[in-house]
């Protein structure tokens, strides 16, 4: 059977083409035209007009507050990718020792993941607005606020989600391996870390990957927790892209040039990301 | 073979499939493209939306020529434009907000001229206008104003008589925030400053200096605004944050939806907002409690000082639309201003007061208001909002204001005079149109 897929034709396309001609619809083609459109001026998609690289130039020369938003959004996503990471790993390991319920708390810890973004800005805001009134503050009266709102934020929402991959990749190390280093005088200390934490490197890898690229492309609860304020201070990059877009006349190319440079952003960091952590994987 | 050309036939139909539901080339949407053409209007306004299908099934009924309405989320109707105007069955009417949305949208813009909505206007100045030709037809006039509860204002021991300038409106804020322990309530609703809530004060707020100058100046718009009448800002702005239910510094996380409750729950005497409100507010405190006042911001000859009246709303029709369907539109909102069904939905339904010959008169108090002190020579204050540069003008200008608000200092009202002025022109500057 394997044989025949490969030599006919006939079969390739019958079974690829639907999956290829979606890819194409959904992915390919909206990519190129948005690669076009950032080299344009337009107001739909359907009257642009090509101006070349001039919205590239507007990013940096008409408008201050991208390289901003980069960098806080840069500081975010290191951030919050050590923190759940951290988080979410120390909660995968008591989850996976032998207690009674830990399938409840599993489940707990799980839940947040299942609410919406804009839920979740909007209900943080409000508990949040509510402790800092107390000190006759807002979220929005100072940026460091809202950079932490958003992380409290984020890891709340994040941690039960890395913590399932954990438990899968620590549910797989094998327990002869750990037994025979303890025979071999090692302590808890050493077993975590010679033994435990490089078996799980395929984890890592993965659930470091997701975070920082979640950082970086965090937008719903951007929007809904601070909304960029005060003065673009808590813009991130999303936000900046999508405020770009419509804030003023004429300025969707320079919107969607932003994109282009977001992706390529995100594109390089997660690439050398994953090398990183990769190359520590253990074969 | 038999099995090849099956598969091939198999193929085929799936690739066909996939093409047609993205063109929907199965009629192009409801009513399609009939001889008779196809009214498709973007609405902008969410609280009409009911009145506004209700009317297009209607005018179906009687006419048979499909109507299709579709209402934009609140606050999002760019977006759903610039989305819907891309698609191969754009709307064939839709709506702009000025001449700074118009220089936007101008390539979509039929030339609105000779069409029979345009000689039904009562009132040249609700034609929108570029090059000499009419593109857009205004087709609701709205007033804003402060707010009256006239039962709170009594219990505190004033009446309407007594406001007639800003300091007068100032006297008695001051008395009623010097009484409110006793009282139990505040002079102002909180001035609802988080971002996305604040146009009340960044927008509608910020029309009157830039109407006095604007008038001081005898123009009617600019590229370079002075901030001459910024200190009066300044003044109504802080009268507005130290009278209120809330403490300024937390201002910043309060929504236009808690105002209006602060408002309606008899927490303050004072809301300003607008005759949109009129449908909410009387429902909660009838008719005989509430009156609308002009916003006094203290320059000089403001005893004459109307309220705030104008529109953003005008009509236009996609002129990208095909022949049938632009016939159709501009026939549908002709019957719309002229026949007993329409107008009886703008006025009654919609509660619109709308600038049109056969209007009907209108329902909403505080419109009825604003015509009152205008017959009473008073001078209603124009809309200029459409004469601001950007979005990204009001939004920067609600950031500032936010800042003020938590730390009052002249150094953060410094940063509202660079949004407000050097912003202004930075703002024209980057505006490609």
């Amino acid at each position: 059977m394997e044989k025949t897929m490969k030599k006919n034709p006939l079969y390739f396309c019958l079974f690829l083409l639907p999956t290829l001609l979606a890819f194409m619809i959904g992915f390919v083609i909206p990519f190129g035209m948005g690669i076009y459109l950032s080299l344009c001026d337009f107001n739909t998609v359907n009257d642009a007009k090509f101006v070349g690289v001039e919205n590239y130039m507007q990013i940096f020369q008409g408008d201050d507050t991208f390289v901003h938003s980069f960098w806080f959004t840069a500081l975010f996503a290191v951030i919050s990718t050590v923190a759940i990471n951290v988080i979410a790993f120390m909660v995968a390991v008591l989850l996976t020792k032998n207690f009674g319920g830990t399938n409840l708390f599993r489940t707990v810890f799980f839940m947040p993941n299942l609410l919406g973004g804009v839920l979740l800005g909007t209900i943080w805001k409000v508990l949040l607005n509510g402790v800092l009134v107390m000190f006759k503050e807002t979220l929005t009266t100072k940026g460091v606020y809202g950079f932490i709102g958003l992380l409290i934020l984020i890891i709340w929402q994040q941690v039960g989600y890395m913590m399932i991959i954990y438990v899968a990749g620590l549910q797989g190390v094998s327990d002869d391996l750990k037994e025979a280093a303890r025979i071999d005088g090692a302590n808890n200390r050493q077993i975590l870390f010679k033994i435990t934490i490089p078996l799980v490197m395929p984890s890592i890898s993965m659930c470091t990957f997701l975070s920082i690229t979640n950082g970086f492309k965090l937008f719903d609860q951007n929007l809904t927790l601070t909304g960029g304020e005060p003065m673009h201070n808590t813009e991130m990059l999303a936000l900046n892209i999508y405020n770009s877009f419509y804030d003023r006349i004429g300025w969707k190319g320079v919107g969607q040039a932003k994109a282009v440079i977001f992706f390529l952003l995100v594109g390089l960091i997660a690439i050398v990301q994953l090398k990183l952590t990769q190359s520590k994987e253990a074969d | 073979m038999k099995k090849r050309l099956a598969l091939i036939l198999a193929s085929a139909m799936l690739v066909s499939s996939a093409v047609c539901s993205l063109t929907s080339c199965n009629g192009g949407g409801a009513g399609g493209s009939s001889a008779k053409g196809h009214v498709y209007y973007l609405n902008f306004k969410p609280e009409q939306d009911k009145a506004w299908q209700d009317l297009a099934a209607e005018y179906t009924e009687e006419t048979g020529v499909t109507v299709d309405v579709e209402t934009a989320a609140d606050g999002k109707y760019e977006e759903t434009l610039s989305a819907a105007m891309a698609r191969s069955d754009a709307p064939t009417l839709f709506q702009v907000n000025g001449p700074v949305g118009l220089a936007n949208w101008k390539d979509y813009c039929y030339d609105l001229s000779d069409a029979a909505v345009t000689k039904e206007l009562t009132n040249d100045a609700y034609a929108l206008k570029a090059d000499g030709k009419t593109y857009g037809v205004g087709y609701v006039t709205e007033t804003y104003g402060i707010i009256v509860n006239k039962k709170l204002l009594s219990d505190a021991g004033h009446s309407l008589d007594e406001i007639k300038d800003f300091d007068s409106l100032k006297a008695v804020a001051e008395d009623i925030t010097a009484n409110s322990a006793k009282l139990g309530f505040s002079a102002f609703t909180n001035a609802s400053l988080k971002s996305g809530d604040d146009w009340r004060m960044q927008t509608h707020l910020a029309n009157l200096p830039i109407y006095y100058e604007y008038k001081a100046d005898g123009i009617s718009s600019t590229d370079a605004i002075k901030g001459t009448y910024l200190d009066n800002y300044r003044a109504i702005f802080d009268l507005y944050l130290n009278n209120s239910t809330c403490d300024p510094k937390i201002v910043t996380s309060k929504t236009v939806d808690d105002a209006r409750a602060e408002f309606i729950s008899g927490q303050a005497v004072f809301y300003q907002n607008g005759s949109w409100e009129y449908a909410r507010v009387s429902e909660a405190l009838g008719d005989d409690n509430l009156a609308m006042i002009p916003i006094y911001i203290g320059v000089e000859g403001e005893e004459n000082q109307g309220l705030c009246t104008g529109t953003e709303n005008y009509w236009t029709v996609n002129c990208n639309a095909a022949e049938e369907d632009i016939q159709a539109t501009l026939d549908f909102l002709e019957w719309v201003v002229t026949s007993d069904k329409g107008t009886d939905a703008l006025a009654n339904k919609m509660n619109f007061v709308s600038p049109f010959k056969k209007a009907k008169e209108a329902t909403n108090l505080f419109e009825k208001m604003s015509i009152d002190y205008t017959s009473s020579g008073k001078t209603a204050v124009s809309w200029n909002f459409a004469t601001m540069p950007s979005e990204a003008w009001k939004t920067e200008l609600g950031s500032a204001l936010a800042v003020y608000a938590a730390n009052p200092t002249d150094d953060t009202w410094a940063g509202v005079k660079e949004a407000f002025v050097d912003n202004w022109a930075a703002e024209v500057a980057k505006s490609k149109k």
